[in-house]
């Protein structure tokens, strides 16, 4: 299954960096009189509301997707790896304030938090990033702060300490590469989760505006006319579907690979 | 229990004023003039000083805080711009829908994931436990608001056999209950597949059997009964989730929960409205967690003498 999902993720991703190479409509050129058009030779996925191709656009959307996702996990795994190290590390007045913030961002359901800053920062592609990332680097906060909190008490770091290495050294050396296949694990599903928001929040109107092709606001043009030309609602929800468990099936490979315990047949004798 | 439980609640404190007082901020966040936001660029001065004076936006910070979480310890999140009643009554009117929902989606998931997970849990390794391990992901895959159109295509329009949108019968509830139940399914099924594996290699599992207990038996009867501690847990702590992918359902098939009322609230730049629904769900999520870390605390000892 992980070779099957990383064969999707790679599939995905050179989709959307030879997008207007496998295409040779443009994702915004119209032509009305073709307007919800089914799928034919011509335009494989059909045509849309206002007669633009729909593979163009799922091809553009795709970059959306993975600007997103890539972006929020990037900025989420940096910001939430360095707080919860050195809350985990330094312990103290630190770590309360780090925790406590954690505390609070968790208390907000999945996405709800990050519909809440979208709906007053107002809806485009920044402020998605931005929303994302807020409740993005939470996981990776607690997650870090946890393998450090196990972490410092081993003898190679205690050594290190002895030997009169100074905490960035510690950390960066010694702490959070041991962290490293824990977060490789989340990054992956998190991409996955960055991916599924957007979309999300883009479908309820508040995230990438149209003529911008988001696969969301994709699925939302396909709602008006789901009895008469359901081909605007089908290709867009396969792509999220099909991408989001390419990186569930990567993450869940990589789980199996950092903690066997989850797989049952590496524990049989 | 009685220390526990004390504790439980005292560590429950910090979080909902953290809660509350993002949700307060929330407004000032607002670029530019917030009450301008509301009323739009058309609005007199005078309209947008009365606003600002009925909001408390008026006054300073500290007093628009204390004001803000005066009126949430006594429950008063002021007034819908929209509708101009108390946001708490518009809440609690469509309430009973949003629960109604959310327990026929959580019904769903139960009745899909136990014995899918089960079955994989028995069979573990096995093609049977890849179809359903897989089967799950794809469930977790799979974006809600895809699912409620598809199958509003196939059960509504295709067979005609259920209604697209609105809620009255029981007919209605049927594709808002499946679109949100099944992302939860999935991860019960992981949850009761993994719980169980746990479960099945302990050795009172292997003496049930030795003692001549069937294997459905010592399955069902023993070792699904102890894993059920964690799947019950998950189940409470889905909850949360279960309400955040209301707002996304409700908004599908026209149910008119509070989910709905939230991104309506927001297309109309109804800040109180919005900073209430987003307290409301939060502070229900919040809720939830203490329920479910209480009650597992009266389930296992050990989690009280931590």
């Amino acid at each position: 299954m992980f070779k099957f999902g990383a064969s999707i993720v790679i599939i995905a991703a050179l989709a959307a960096l030879l997008g207007p190479e496998l295409s040779p409509f443009d994702p915004a050129s119209q032509e009305l009189s073709l307007r919800l058009g089914g799928p034919s030779l011509t335009h494989p996925f059909g045509l849309d509301e206002l007669g633009r191709d729909i593979l163009a656009r799922v091809l553009a959307g795709a970059r959306i997707s993975f600007l997103v996702g890539l972006s929020v996990v990037t900025i989420s795994a940096v910001v939430g790896t360095i707080l919860g190290a050195l809350a985990g590390y330094l312990g103290g007045v630190f770590d309360d304030v780090v925790s406590r913030i954690v505390d609070t961002l968790l208390a907000f359901p999945g996405l709800l938090l990050a519909i809440a800053l979208v709906a007053v920062l107002g809806p485009s592609l920044a402020n998605v990033l931005i929303a994302l990332t807020v409740i993005g680097w939470v996981g990776y906060a607690r997650l870090v702060r946890g393998q450090t909190l196990r972490a410092r008490e081993l003898e190679y770091v205690q050594a290190a300490r002895a030997l009169g290495a100074g905490t960035p050294r510690i950390l960066w050396r010694h702490i959070v590469p041991s962290a490293l296949p824990a977060i490789a694990v989340q990054a992956t599903l998190g991409m996955a989760g960055a991916i599924l928001g957007e979309a999300s929040l883009s479908f309820l109107g508040l995230g990438v505006q149209p003529p911008t092709p988001s696969w969301g606001t994709m699925l939302t043009g396909g709602r008006a006319h789901i009895l008469d030309a359901p081909h605007l609602t089908i290709f867009p929800g396969v792509a999220i579907a099909l991408l989001v468990l390419g990186f569930n099936f990567v993450g869940d490979g990589l789980r199996d690979l950092a903690d066997p315990h989850s797989n049952p047949r590496t524990l049989e004798p | 229990m009685p220390r526990f439980l004390v504790r439980r609640f005292i560590l429950t404190i910090p979080v909902l004023l953290g809660v509350a007082t993002l949700v307060f901020s929330l407004i000032h966040l607002v670029p530019g003039d917030p009450v301008q936001a509301m009323l739009g660029e058309s609005a007199s001065p005078q309209d947008l000083a009365e606003l600002r004076g009925r909001l408390g936006l008026d006054r300073p910070l500290l007093s628009q805080y204390a004001g803000f979480m005066k009126g949430v310890a006594i429950g008063d999140l002021g007034n819908s711009l929209r509708t101009n009643r108390p946001v708490l009554s518009e809440i609690g009117q469509r309430l009973p829908a949003t629960f109604e929902l959310a327990f026929a989606s959580m019904t769903v998931a139960i009745l899909l994931a136990l014995p899918l997970g089960i079955v994989a849990a028995v069979n573990a390794g096995t093609v049977l436990d890849h179809a359903a391990t897989t089967l799950a992901l794809i469930g977790i895959s799979m974006p809600n608001f895809w699912l409620g159109p598809l199958l509003a295509i196939v059960f509504s329009i295709s067979f005609g056999w259920l209604p697209v949108s609105g809620r009255g019968t029981l007919a209605h509830l049927v594709l808002p209950a499946i679109t949100l139940g099944a992302p939860l399914a999935a991860v019960l099924t992981r949850m009761t597949r993994a719980s169980l594996i746990e479960e099945l290699r302990e050795l009172y599992v292997l003496a049930a059997m030795a003692r001549g207990v069937s294997r459905t038996r010592a399955v069902l009867r023993h070792a699904f009964r102890n894993s059920l501690i964690p799947i019950v847990t998950t189940l409470g702590l889905q909850f949360g989730m279960v309400l955040t992918g209301a707002v996304v359902t409700e908004t599908i098939f026209a149910w008119p929960g509070v989910g709905r009322f939230l991104i309506q609230s927001i297309t109309a730049r109804d800040y109180p409205a919005v900073q209430g629904c987003i307290l409301f769900i939060a502070v229900i999520y919040v809720s939830m967690n203490l329920l479910v870390d209480v009650t597992y605390g009266f389930l296992d000892p050990r989690i009280r003498q931590e």
